[in-house]
């Protein structure tokens, strides 16, 4: 019974009912957590097993979401909060940034500020406006924030434990379409370093770097490559602060070129970082410029026109044909 | 000069609460409560003055005392701002009182969420005013620990402790402990949506804390008639949980009504909004001018309700306090001066290393790979200077 095989959004909840049943001090806050379970369900059937005082229904109001699960942190809890959709966090990017963020560096180390911000994030669902971003940059930039992203079950079972353990603000950034995602969750195995990036497939040719919603792309375009006799080799980062990049950087001096992909938009995003960073690490080893493929510089696009702003499988391999031909 | 303001913003003598009343809506003369006239005369109150029946004239010369001390310790703050010492100082001078009397209301257990003006609450809750000068020298963000004394650090974005001080109620709630919060904020934060958010959450939750609004009346150079068309402390009512203005020059009035509040609170009776109606007689940080905004006789007329005067008077009436106890706390006021000038200017700037620590609690590699090329990068230099 080691492993089973569930979908993502089922295993971040078996994940939060672990880290309910462990620890008395960890809570669920948001909006229609309780009952509901979450418009994604992902707490569904918390509240009837651990109650309203454990998993609590809050107010319509992020930034007070996040304010006082600022001041649950400070007297000794474990809050986990959800922000229903990426475009709803804004409200609370002030408390985040200009407070939870730094609190534990202006205490002198003495406060610790152990709150987890869970966002379903990014497209692919047909919603409307503000449901379908990718802002992960914007709080990546930010010293003092941890950001990560699960691309399967299982990492998104371990990855929110880590996250709850972890003394540290944590941004949690779920991949709404891939929530129904199924794939093997083993709760006995001993997960590595919430930071470290994964190999999730071995290849030769070139790198693909990616995170959360766009490691299945990445996966189906190298295997679209392997049919055209390319070996991509695909690198699952899963936190986007820090970055792994020792791990890409071993890729890279292996494979000698490296593309990025995101759906946030490309400018002055993850994949600009890691183009910058891994220059600087592979400058003769690398073949070929970094490429980054992601969203345009343009407000998220209505539904209809999704499936053209959000990287697929021909704007990825188009990619790697450009690196492949320098 | 603004022309128009200062003509509309007439003091009146009569009483603090009614400076513009040509801009107010009708309805809205308030009730404030008041223990201590300004002249320094204890008048009955049917409803607070059981919360400082059995005040001992101890007491009350140790309430003039915090008052005094907190003044001093304010006035060499701001001199040593104006030497170079500190890069900024926020003045607290003219709300001693409403800082000493709901500060000295608190219990060791309560905590204390303050904004960046509460020099007289730290006072009473037993921080090192030295360490509330750090921050404004320029030596840290912050400084001080705040589990030692339940003080939490100044917060400089307006409003954003009012959430943190709900949230820490609702954790002391689900601990089933009878502490209380108390949360600091001023007028201008009253606009604040996470002031309005920490009222709905904690009306919501029913959490023991206590909102502390000092209205100075100003917010820089904002008037509060920029901030509300009605009296502050009735915007509890829309929540669901009571306001009162209490006069914040009357030390013993913040004393009784905070005391009210705060064990409402802890019988788990939920919040409380209490507005200190009081002014800053200063400006709003050392970067300011007053002069600018706000008229001359304005701050005349708030001087004769001046609580540490108001106070002295009452003790002398009252024999609760002789020549003497005036004599000793002045050489007690000047010793402070000294050890604050002292102490700021001993203060040394903090290692280089600081910038990297405790970003991360449990660590994070691009904060050890950017320690380290600092580290180089100074080794550097150090290797120049010895002439390798």
């Amino acid at each position: 019974m080691t492993a089973e095989k569930m979908a993502l959004a089922k295993a971040i909840n078996e994940s939060l009912r672990t880290a309910l049943d462990a620890d008395p001090k960890v809570l669920i806050m948001g909006e229609d957590v309780g009952k509901l379970g979450g418009v994604f369900r992902v707490t569904d059937g918390l509240q009837k097993d651990f109650g309203e005082d454990r998993v609590i229904d809050t107010p319509l109001a992020e930034s007070g979401i996040v304010g006082t699960a600022i001041g649950l942190a400070l007297r000794g809890y474990r809050p986990v909060v959800e922000i229903q959709f990426d475009g709803f966090v804004f409200p609370a990017y002030d408390q985040i940034v200009t407070q939870l963020a730094k609190m534990h560096a202006r205490a002198l180390g003495k406060i610790k500020l152990p709150v987890v911000i869970r966002i379903p994030y990014g497209g692919g669902i047909g919603a409307v406006e503000h449901h379908s971003e990718s802002p992960e940059a914007l709080f990546a930039h930010v010293a003092g924030l941890k950001v990560v992203s699960p691309s399967n079950a299982s990492d998104a079972y371990w990855m929110m434990q880590q996250a709850i353990l972890s003394d540290d603000p944590v941004i949690f950034f779920e991949p709404k379409r891939r929530y129904w995602d199924k794939s093997e969750v083993n709760r006995e195995a001993i997960p590595g370093p919430l930071h470290k990036a994964r190999v999730v497939r071995e290849g030769t040719d070139l790198t693909l770097a990616a995170y959360g919603p766009m490691v299945k792309v990445c996966q189906e375009a190298a295997a679209a490559a392997q049919e055209e006799g390319k070996s991509l080799e695909v690198v699952d980062l899963r936190s986007m602060s820090p970055i792994d990049f020792d791990s890409i950087q071993a890729s890279v001096e292996k494979t000698r070129r490296l593309v990025v992909v995101h759906e946030a938009p490309v400018f002055l995003g993850t994949g600009a970082e890691i183009a910058a960073r891994i220059t600087e690490r592979c400058f003769y080893h690398l073949e070929a410029p970094v490429l980054r493929v992601g969203g345009y510089h343009a407000p998220y696009p209505p539904a209809r026109l999704e499936d053209e702003y959000l990287p697929g499988l021909d704007r990825v391999l188009d990619t790697v044909d450009r690196s492949l031909a320098y | 000069m603004t022309v128009e303001s200062t003509a509309a913003r007439k003091p009146r003598r009569s009483a603090g609460t009614k400076r513009t009343a040509a801009k107010k809506p009708p309805g809205s003369q308030p009730d404030l409560v008041q223990l201590l006239t300004p002249e320094g005369k204890r008048v009955e109150n049917g409803e607070y003055d059981a919360y400082v029946a059995d005040i001992t004239p101890e007491e009350l010369r140790g309430l003039y005392r915090d008052m005094v001390l907190t003044r001093r310790f304010d006035a060499e703050a701001t001199s040593l701002q104006r030497q170079g010492e500190l890069g900024l100082w926020a003045s607290l001078l003219g709300q001693e009182a409403a800082q000493i009397g709901s500060g000295r209301a608190t219990r060791e257990d309560d905590y204390v969420f303050p904004t960046y003006r509460e020099h007289g609450v730290a006072w009473c809750r037993g921080v090192d005013p030295a360490n509330l000068l750090g921050m404004f020298r320029g030596v840290n963000n912050g400084g001080w620990d705040p589990n030692s004394n339940n003080f939490h650090l100044y917060t400089i974005v307006i409003g954003s402790q009012t959430l943190h001080a709900t949230g820490y109620a609702m954790g002391i709630a689900k601990d089933g402990a009878d502490s209380a919060v108390i949360a600091y904020f001023g007028d201008g934060a009253s606009s604040q949506g996470d002031v309005a958010e920490s009222f709905t959450f904690s009306a919501v939750y029913n959490a023991p804390v206590v909102f502390f609004c000092q209205n100075n009346q100003w917010a820089i150079s904002e008037p509060t008639e920029r901030q509300t068309r009605v009296p502050l402390y009735q915007r509890a009512q829309g929540y669901g949980f009571p306001g009162v203005r209490v006069d914040g020059n009357d030390v013993l009035a913040c004393l009784a009504v905070t005391k009210w509040a705060l064990e409402r609170a802890r019988r788990g009776e939920g919040p409380t909004l209490v507005e200190a109606y009081t002014y800053r007689m200063g400006a709003h940080t050392t970067s300011d001018d007053p002069t600018k905004y706000r008229a001359d006789e304005e701050r005349q007329a708030w001087e004769v309700k001046d609580p540490i005067q108001r106070m002295r008077t009452y003790l002398e009436d009252s024999n609760h306090a002789d020549e003497g106890f005036f004599a000793e706390l002045e050489a007690e006021s000047e010793a402070l001066g000294k050890r604050v000038r002292e102490v700021v200017r001993a203060m040394p700037d903090p290692d280089h290393f600081a910038i990297f620590e405790n970003v991360y609690a449990d660590g994070h590699t691009l904060v050890d790979e950017e320690r380290a090329q600092f580290a180089a990068y100074q080794a550097s230099f150090a290797d120049e200077g010895e002439g390798k």
